[in-house]
């Protein structure tokens, strides 16, 4: 934890409120997202209990499981998951603008830009959790290399049309919450824990009940009483007050509500399946009906609170004005979206189990140089980061005191101007070492020449002072000014470009085989239970 | 402590070794030499020597090392050696690429371009560079420095670069890490985030594997303890015996608790000078300061060094001693705080940036020292492992008491990935087991 935020803490700590960490939203927050809050099944990984999902908080879609165990069941929650989520996903596909991006050409093997479509917007979802995440990646995965009958009339037990492809993108959405600054899935207590600091544990910020009572306390009740309510406060019958955010439910709710509800449920069917007459049967139907209504009421129960809380916190994301370079990160979110968009329609296999050498090595790389921009783009976008990573010695404040014109030694001298300047940061600067400031949103570099007597710093300019001897007008800064210099770079420079997959090197098992072609998911004894 | 059997000749044990190392290099018929190198077993010695037989063979050959401190050290090491052999050194475009100590070299061609090296007999560079080499004949051989601290994916993006390798490292120092999670591919053989060697044995686990057995930098006092607590399944001795080395001061102690660790320190290679148990932010200003007073005494009392190396007492300099910290924050503090005191030319740094350095004496400011806690990040082996074993003469450890205390409070919680190869010791046991030994050579803090 760095200095500041443990100052934020302490004072979140000392007034009882959370305390903010920005002043700005570092996050694309989209003008109609879509939530998902998804709830599982006790002791049985990747069997959905139920969900909220739906663009408007006023009108969730309420999709229930009412007996987990049954595969069928299942499959159908799947289906109308599918039918929320892609209407939803289809209705950012079709929305385009021109942009252009350089490609290799296969004959001249030369770079050329090509044009190509590049989404206007992109979909995005917000669940209430880390756990949340996780789960839409299980989901991802355990749905996208399901075969349809259409795909494979041989397949034992067919998926419903769309799940697959369902599957693949709530893989590719679970994929790129892996990269930082991404926005594409959030959860909103990573949203609300960028943002804001609480007095409480890092563990303990992850419930996003107690997380909201430190930020947007009730009447006259203090961040600490409140997290403390939402976090074990217990109703007359043994149920807590703020259902956990999911998806994974609170075991009291599951032995003494559910299990009962879900068991009712099945005597219900039983019943029905062993009517004799018709007045039987309507009756086994009402009981049915009336046992099936009593278990979406319990998993409602349990979701609607969460569900309000992310739209509560997604209201507090949005009174933070947007910071100038979350757009840029977002337009790096369309394009992983639309290349996405692409691979369906190219009819690409869904993505495999696991990344091969290359992709895992690019997909390292690239969550590397975004977690270095999401650094710089955060403290340049931000003057409360700035002031965490001037504390840290990472970047000073500091006015100029005084420029003195000089030139490189060469035929045609180019302008070196050295400034002193003051500041009352201590930046940790070795001898030579670079720092960099904003000129016109792009970074201009000067190098630490020495310290003076009286402990102002000399610096000497680097760079963007255009061809000629003088300095391009603008480009040097004059006295007085007061300048934000940092010690980390505002730019990732690009990587290495590595091999082709079937270029793999000895070192790394060679090319991957031809031969081994991934078949779906086998059927185990456990999928017809 | 243990006194080396009669019968241990370090000289002919690591030259059996060498002797291996270059038979199977040379004339081995696998693609691939992997050895493992204890803290200061001559590893870069073996690198240079590997090199000139290389060359000498006629076998067109690629360095790779991992910093450009390190690519120019074994530049100026290969032209001392061998003046008359033509050495490339690939740099990168920025300015201060390279030493310019290598601009006085009359044999060693420099260049941004790889293209303006082609020809050479040996040409050197970082792993960073040689990945963006493309598009060229490959080398018949290369020597992968620091091999173990090299990631994966790095070795990833060179290795079309050559035919056959020989990789030399420390497996016992720092393994590389990624700033992001990558803990999607733990388990993977080629998991990139692991370190290079590590991926090459999953898929080449034929290839023969040598060590170093002789470290010739530890004292006698410390490699058992280093060995043990570091590389407990692949033990090393020192090369030197107990008496062999010698630290001595020409002023008295003033009974302070600087002046009695550095004597105890002197007399058995370790001192441990314990503040009292506090919990502090981590540039805790007692401890910081305790460490330049150290070091302070260590200079104002004319400590002086006998050695293998020298009969005659040769007196310890600033530029012989050097201070380790976890954090870059705490070894800024410590550099203020000798400031302050007017310490100049005093080597202050991580563990990170002291991989692969030697000095007389060390002062180490103990990871652990005034935490509330254990993180993985405090408790990792080769944090600790670099710490303890970049002296020649003697290591004086400074922290706060409650170390055991905190451990036990902390035991390691790291998640098990499948099949993920588990590091041995653990930090854990390491950290435990390396202050069971320095407490023995407590001093408690007196001004």
């Amino acid at each position: 934890m760095s200095l500041i935020s443990a100052l934020a803490r302490m004072e979140a700590v000392e007034s009882g409120r959370a305390q903010p960490l920005a002043t700005v939203r570092h996050r694309h927050v989209s003008a109609r997202p879509l939530v998902l809050v998804p709830l599982t099944t006790a002791g049985e990984a990747g069997a959905p209990l139920g969900a909220l999902v739906g663009t408007d908080a006023d009108e969730p879609r309420l999709l229930v499981v009412t007996q987990p165990r049954d595969r069928d069941l299942r499959f159908s929650f799947l289906a109308d998951l599918a039918e929320e989520v892609l209407p939803y996903v289809d209705s950012f596909t079709d929305v385009v603008e021109a942009a252009e991006r350089s490609e290799v050409d296969p004959e001249t093997g030369k770079k050329v830009k090509v044009e190509v479509e590049l989404c206007a917007d992109a979909p995005q979802l917000i669940v209430p959790s880390r756990a949340g995440i996780e789960y839409v990646r299980l989901l991802g995965r355990s749905t996208r290399f399901r075969r349809t009958a259409e795909q494979d009339p041989e397949t034992p037990f067919p998926a419903p049309p769309r799940v697959p492809l369902l599957g693949r993108w709530l893989t590719h959405y679970g994929d790129r919450a892996r990269v930082p600054g991404s926005s594409l899935l959030l959860a909103a207590t990573d949203l609300l824990n960028r943002h804001w600091a609480t007095g409480q544990s890092s563990l303990e910020d992850q419930h996003l009940g107690a997380l909201l009572a430190w930020l947007d306390p009730r009447d006259g009740e203090s961040g600490p009483e409140g997290a403390l309510r939402a976090e074990v406060g217990r109703d007359e019958r043994g149920q807590l007050l703020c259902p956990p955010a999911g998806p994974a439910t609170d075991p009291a709710f599951d032995n003494r509500l559910l299990a009962p509800a879900i068991e009712r449920y099945d005597r219900a069917r039983l019943a029905l399946g062993a009517a004799e007459d018709g007045e039987a049967a309507d009756a086994g139907l009402g009981e049915l009906h009336r046992a099936e209504r009593e278990v979406r009421r319990l998993v409602a129960s349990q979701l609607k609170p969460t569900w309000d809380a992310v739209w509560r916190a997604l209201g507090l994301l949005r009174e933070l004005p947007e910071g100038a370079r979350v757009e840029d990160r977002w337009t790096r979110d369309r394009w992983s979206f639309t290349g996405h968009r692409d691979r369906v329609v190219a009819g690409e296999p869904p993505q495999p189990r696991q990344d091969d050498v290359i992709a895992a090595a690019s997909k390292l790389a690239n969550r590397e140089r975004a977690q270095g921009q999401l650094e710089a783009q955060e403290a340049l976008d931000d003057p409360l980061v700035l002031a965490g990573r001037r504390l840290a010695g990472e970047a000073f404040a500091a006015e100029v005191a005084e420029v003195t014109m000089a030139w490189t030694e060469s035929k045609r001298p180019a302008p070196r101007p050295l400034l002193t300047v003051r500041t009352e940061d201590r930046p940790h600067l070795a001898e030579k070492a670079k720092v960099f400031r904003s000129l016109d949103g792009k970074p201009q570099a000067a190098e630490f020449v020495r310290y003076e007597e009286d402990g102002s710093l000399v610096l000497r300019l680097l760079d963007r002072m255009g061809r000629s001897k003088e300095p391009a007008a603008g480009s040097v800064p004059e006295k007085g000014e007061r300048i934000a210099w940092t010690l980390f770079e505002h730019e990732q420079r690009v990587g290495p470009k590595l091999p082709e997959p079937e270029e793999t090197p000895w070192t790394h098992g060679g090319p991957p085989r031809t031969d081994a072609v991934e078949l779906p998911d086998a059927v185990t004894p456990e999928d017809v239970l | 402590m243990t006194i080396p059997e009669p019968r241990f000749d370090p000289s002919a044990e690591a030259g059996r070794a060498t002797d291996g190392i270059l038979a199977d290099t040379l004339h081995g018929t696998s693609r691939g030499v992997v050895v493992d190198s204890p803290p200061g077993a001559g590893k870069s010695t073996l690198v240079v020597r590997a090199a000139l037989e290389l060359a000498a063979a006629g076998r067109p050959l690629m360095v790779v090392a991992q910093t450009n401190a390190q690519v120019d050290d074994l530049v100026l090491r290969l032209a001392e050696k061998e003046p008359g052999l033509e050495v490339g050194r690939l740099h990168s475009s920025d300015s201060d690429a390279y030493d310019k100590a290598l601009d006085d070299l009359a044999n060693v061609r420099k260049s941004a371009k790889p293209g303006e090296l082609t020809g050479l007999p040996v040409v050197l560079s970082t792993s960073a560079k040689w990945a963006h080499v493309k598009n060229v004949e490959p080398w018949a051989h290369a020597i992968v420095d620091e091999a173990y601290q090299m990631r994966s994916d790095a070795l990833l993006a060179v290795a079309g670069l050559f035919e056959r390798a020989l990789f030399v490292g420390d497996p016992g120092q720092l393994d590389p890490f990624s700033v992001v999670g990558a803990e999607q591919w733990a388990g993977l053989s080629y998991d990139p985030s692991a370190s290079a060697v590590s991926t090459l044995l999953a898929h080449n686990p034929e290839l023969p594997q040598h060590r170093l057995p002789v470290s010739w930098r530890l004292p006698a006092s410390a490699a058992p303890l280093v060995s043990d607590a570091f590389y407990p399944y692949t033990p090393f001795r020192s090369g030197t015996g107990p008496g062999d080395r010698k630290l001595s001061f020409t002023v008295a102690s003033d009974g302070s608790g600087p002046d009695r660790v550095l004597d105890e320190a002197a007399e058995s290679g370790w001192g441990l000078l314990e503040l009292p148990a506090r919990t502090t932010p981590r540039t805790d200003p007692e401890a910081v300061g305790a460490v330049a007073l150290v070091v302070r005494r260590l200079l104002d009392r004319g400590g002086a060094a006998v050695s293998e190396r020298s009969e005659t007492p040769v007196p310890l300099t600033p530029d012989r001693i050097a201070v380790g910290t976890a954090h870059r924050d705490q070894a800024a503090a410590v550099r203020a705080a000798l400031a302050g005191l007017g310490v100049t030319g005093v080597t202050v740094d991580t563990a990170n940036r002291l991989q692969g350095r030697e000095y007389d004496v060390t002062v180490v400011l103990h990871p652990l020292s005034g935490r509330p806690d254990a993180t993985a990040f405090h408790l990792e082996t080769g944090r600790l492992c670099v710490l303890a074993s970049r002296h020649r003469h003697a290591c004086v450890v400074v922290c706060r008491a409650g170390v055991t205390e905190l451990l036990d409070e902390h035991p390691s919680t790291e998640p098990v990935q499948l099949g993920a190869a588990v590091s041995f010791p653990d930090g854990w046991e390491a950290m435990m087991s390396t202050w069971d030994t320095w407490s023995q050579h407590r001093v408690p803090w007196s001004p």
